[in-house]
């Protein structure tokens, strides 16, 4: 880890020993840069699931781990550049679950960006979300660096437009885990031509940052933790030397390389999900690409939810996760192995030992 | 339980249990409901020693007027609090921000002061003398100069520690006031008498209820612990619980950056917690800079509460049943009120109805230790 990336997570979180802090004040996190022109952090919150009971009842929990992102998010010195807002804002799609999220997200100060959950998308295949926040897929540059934001929660169309009776169970089929009515994700033909058109005018030495809800790689189809045409995004990726993507939905820390791309996931800041290796019913063959979160403590309602900032340092994403009620955890990008790796719990020996009795 | 927590303190060699030793330095049993007093293996406890350190305690000099002592604001009769001022008075009747902590059983406390500042009793004790608000010195030299001089000083640290002179440094009086404090223990309540003591009964059957609502419905164990051989009421973690930073909530961002922007030194934090409000209700974040220790408060102890009023670190509600209907509203005083946007995840409506409040309260004066039941019964005739 380098002495910014531990300055930085001290003066976040809080350093075990105050003496440590007061040592290294914290105008040398500036001076750490070499060039702090091309150096910017951002804010990344996501999959808060505003769950709506009925009239201006809501789910309290969803709204508390919301509300806090963004107040926190406010607090942060120095500000980041900007708010990305990883999807699943609602638990069903509805207009006051849209709405009321989207006044709790008024109130950050910073320019915010949004993609597409499922579970924005498919009341009303994502056309209040769009009245609120605006296209489905984008793209902006920043400081030198491309960002694309991708809808890649869609599926075959057939699923999508004539399977279902009425909105509202496509919407319930698609929001269940290991459902055998669930369809797998993906970005589509008609996006992937898009994005093969938009990146045509990036150089290749341009770092690119892909925002997607879905991880754009597949990882456990029972719970769409899956983009069914995932290979086919990477090979629009892979003529770029730095490529990261960072994606919500599965609720926990994942990070993974795959040639010439990072892998990032995000906390959410409603509620947390272990990997699901409890739910294969087969055997899975899944990839053990993560450093597993600790077992949640039942005692504090937030922990093993956050959110995180990232710092993007030539290009390479340094994804710091700010943990509720938990220790936080840095995942940047390792030069010397060419993927991303916990700073500090990477090996075995260096991991706090589950608790693994109730 | 309690084994397996003593082999893990032993294992970790910071702390060695003891008998406990009473005012006088006789060995006397550990009171009903209370685990062995932790003592640090630098600093046994000796007669001589407590001894010296209550002469300490109780010492006005060690103050710009000549009339403030720790025991000023933790006074013996009061339950070691200054009950029922609402926040502390030091020097020229200067106020500071806080509700005076009591001192007893603060020696099982794993930080010291509301925030948690401090890390024991030794260094805790070091403070109060030189914030401008309490003793009000501008250093410890005035301390040093009497107990290096005064003869009967000089012969007690000499006896104790075995240095004189220049040799005595506020090491050797912290030493010997945290000694004193930790013979400041009390147990024995009727709680402890019904529920470890197996008298049946030693509470009345509304104080039995209200144990059933401590336990369950009204949530307060998680925090206030209660275990299977012994009870501190505390789990020694602090918690945003809305009081306070509800006063504040649009300053927060100005307050935090204080802190964020400039990394003050303990006795700064000391200085500026202690004398200014609105900084005050940012809680353990002043020292920790965690977000999730914005406007939060470490867990009292609820032993002889009834006796120590008013409550919270502030001193802004006046009665148990308030501090409960505080709860039973879910950290907002009054229905209705704004949520605190970092309010503990913890705490959230109860639905408690106004029996079950009574039942509570009513709990709550069963852990009143029979040493200190003369300052309840002196607080229900006024």
């Amino acid at each position: 880890m380098t002495k910014t990336n531990l300055n930085r997570r001290d003066f976040l979180k809080g350093a075990a020993s105050v003496a440590a802090v007061s040592a290294i004040p914290l105008s040398t996190v500036e001076l750490a840069f070499a060039d702090p022109a091309k150096n910017f952090t951002f804010a990344y919150i996501s999959d808060s699931h505003i769950q709506h009971i009925k009239g201006s009842r809501f789910v309290n929990n969803w709204d508390r781990g919301l509300i806090r992102a963004v107040a926190e998010t406010n607090l942060l010195q120095p500000k980041p550049d900007f708010v990305m807002f990883g999807g699943d804002l609602a638990q069903l799609g509805t207009k006051p679950e849209l709405d009321h999220g989207a006044e709790m997200l008024a109130k950050l100060n910073y320019k915010t960006y949004y993609l597409l959950g499922e579970h924005d998308y498919y009341l009303d295949l994502g056309e209040y979300w769009s009245e609120l926040f605006g296209p489905h897929w984008y793209s902006f540059d920043h400081k030198g660096v491309h960002f694309v934001v991708l809808n890649s929660i869609l599926t075959f169309d057939e699923w999508t437009f004539d399977r279902w009776p009425t909105a509202e169970q496509r919407m319930l089929e698609m929001a269940g885990l290991d459902n055998p009515n669930g369809s797998p994700f993906m970005v589509g033909e008609k996006q992937r031509a898009w994005l093969a058109k938009d990146l045509s005018g990036v150089a290749k030495g341009t770092p690119v940052v892909v925002f997607s809800h879905s991880p754009i790689q597949k990882i456990y189809k029972g719970w769409n933790f899956w983009t069914e045409d995932a290979e086919q995004v990477q090979a629009l990726l892979k003529p770029f030397d730095d490529v990261t993507v960072i994606y919500g939905h599965v609720h926990q820390i994942q990070y993974n390389q795959i040639g010439n791309i990072s892998f990032h996931a995000v906390m959410a800041t409603a509620w947390p999900w272990p990997y699901p290796r409890a739910y294969a019913q087969a055997e899975s063959h899944m990839p053990k690409i993560t450093v597993p979160m600790n077992r949640a403590d039942p005692f504090f309602e937030r922990d093993a939810t956050g959110w995180q900032f990232i710092n993007l340092k030539t290009g390479r994403v340094d994804m710091e996760y700010n943990l509720k009620n938990n220790t936080n955890r840095t995942v940047a990008y390792n030069p010397n192995t060419g993927r991303p790796e916990d700073t500090r719990y990477q090996a075995e020996d260096d991991r706090i030992t589950p608790q693994i009795h109730y | 339980m309690r084994k397996a927590v003593f082999v893990v303190l032993l294992g970790a060699g910071l702390l060695a249990s003891a008998g406990v030793l009473s005012h006088a330095g006789q060995e006397q049993s550990t009171p009903l409901g209370l685990p062995p007093v932790p003592i640090p293996e630098n600093n046994p406890q000796t007669p001589e020693k407590i001894a010296l350190g209550e002469k300490l305690y109780n010492e006005t000099r060690f103050s710009t007027t000549g009339e403030v002592g720790c025991f000023t604001c933790h006074e013996p009769e009061k339950a070691f609090t200054d009950s029922p001022l609402k926040t502390s008075e030091g020097i020229d009747k200067l106020t500071g921000t806080r509700n005076s902590p009591t001192v007893i059983n603060s020696a099982y406390f794993t930080t010291q002061f509301w925030d948690g500042r401090s890390p024991d009793l030794e260094d805790q004790a070091l403070h109060p003398f030189i914030n401008p608000v309490e003793h009000g010195l501008k250093d410890h030299k005035p301390i040093l100069k009497i107990v290096r001089k005064d003869p009967e000083y000089a012969k007690a640290f000499k006896d104790v520690f075995g240095k004189s002179g220049k040799e005595i440094t506020m090491r050797e009086v912290t030493l010997a006031i945290a000694s004193f404090e930790r013979t400041v223990i009390s147990g024995d309540s009727p709680f402890d008498r019904y529920y470890y003591g197996g008298e049946e009964e030693a509470l009345t059957e509304q104080q039995k209820r209200g144990f059933d609502l401590f336990l369950n419905e009204g949530r307060c164990v998680s925090c206030h612990v209660i275990e299977q051989t012994q009870a501190l009421f505390t789990d020694n973690r602090f918690h945003n619980i809305g009081v306070g930073i509800n006063n504040i909530q649009d300053d927060v961002p100005q307050l935090a950056a204080k802190f964020l922007e400039a990394d003050l030194s303990l006795s700064e934090v000391d200085v500026e917690v202690l004398t200014d409000p609105r900084t005050s209700e940012i809680g353990r974040f002043a020292i920790s800079h965690g977000f999730d220790d914005l406007g939060s408060f470490k867990t009292p102890t609820l032993r002889n509460i009834a006796v120590t009023a008013p409550y919270m670190h502030d001193g802004s509600v006046e009665t148990l049943k308030d501090v409960v209907i505080h709860y039973n509203n879910g950290g907002v005083t009054d229905v209705g009120d704004p949520v605190n946007d970092f309010l503990s995840g913890g705490i959230r409506a109860l639905d408690l109805d106004e029996d079950q409040i009574d039942d509570l309260v009513a709990f709550m004066e069963a852990l009143t230790s029979p040493e200190f039941e003369q300052s309840a019964e002196e607080a229900d005739g006024q």
